[in-house]
């Protein structure tokens, strides 16, 4: 392998990977994105893990 | 052979960067001090909606805030302070929403967020709230 084989060949790795990186950014992560809210929104409704199945009965904050 | 060396580096480099790039995409950023402050205002205020949410004077709306639903449902002397809740929250959901997008450098992913959310409230509301649905009606969960 000589030596200009190795430069052409580390610059295609190179702009393959950025290409793929600018590829993975452009879209919206939604499962990510979920996730995140479902964090929020337990904290500000209060709703504790498990809870999710039985709520409904009464208000997440007391009264 | 020293070109071999500098393209081993520059792989084990990528690699590592790819995985991180990875890591990152798993999980948005949410730990903010903005975010943080949001969240503890939006819960104390929480403590106050939530009986509205119950009567059904205040629902959810379809875009990621919530609405004066039916006024008959809140006696008169209550009016004016529903209508403040109303507005502060949604204020400080349009805040949150804003905030999550810059914290990951994504501004223009503003509104996916509150796509997102919106669902997400919707689908953790507890039984009996009412909530707007894709066409804009209100439906009693």
């Amino acid at each position: 392998m000589n030596g200009r084989t190795t430069t052409f060949l580390a610059a295609l790795t190179c702009a393959l990977v950025l290409g793929g990186c600018v590829t993975i950014n452009i879209y919206f992560p939604a499962a990510a994105a979920e996730k995140a809210a479902d964090k929020i929104i337990d904290e500000v409704w209060q709703i504790k893990k498990g809870e999710d199945a039985a709520k409904g009965d009464k208000p997440a904050a007391a009264q | 052979m020293r070109a071999a060396v500098w393209l081993r580096a520059v792989l084990v480099a990528l690699t590592l960067g790819v995985a991180g790039v990875a890591l990152a995409q798993a999980n948005l950023e949410i730990n903010t001090p903005a975010v943080a402050s949001l969240k503890s205002g939006m819960q104390q205020r929480h403590a106050q909606l939530a009986a509205f949410y119950a009567s059904g004077a205040v629902g959810l709306t379809r875009d990621g805030n919530i609405a004066l639903r039916d006024a008959n449902a809140v006696p008169l002397a209550q009016r004016q302070q529903v209508n403040s809740l109303i507005v502060a929250e949604n204020q400080d959901r349009a805040a949150l929403y804003r905030e999550i997008a810059r914290a990951n450098s994504k501004p223009e992913w503003e509104n996916e967020i509150r796509a997102t959310f919106a669902q997400r409230w919707i689908e953790k509301a507890q039984t009996g709230w009412y909530y707007q649905n894709p066409s804009g009606n209100w439906v009693r969960k």
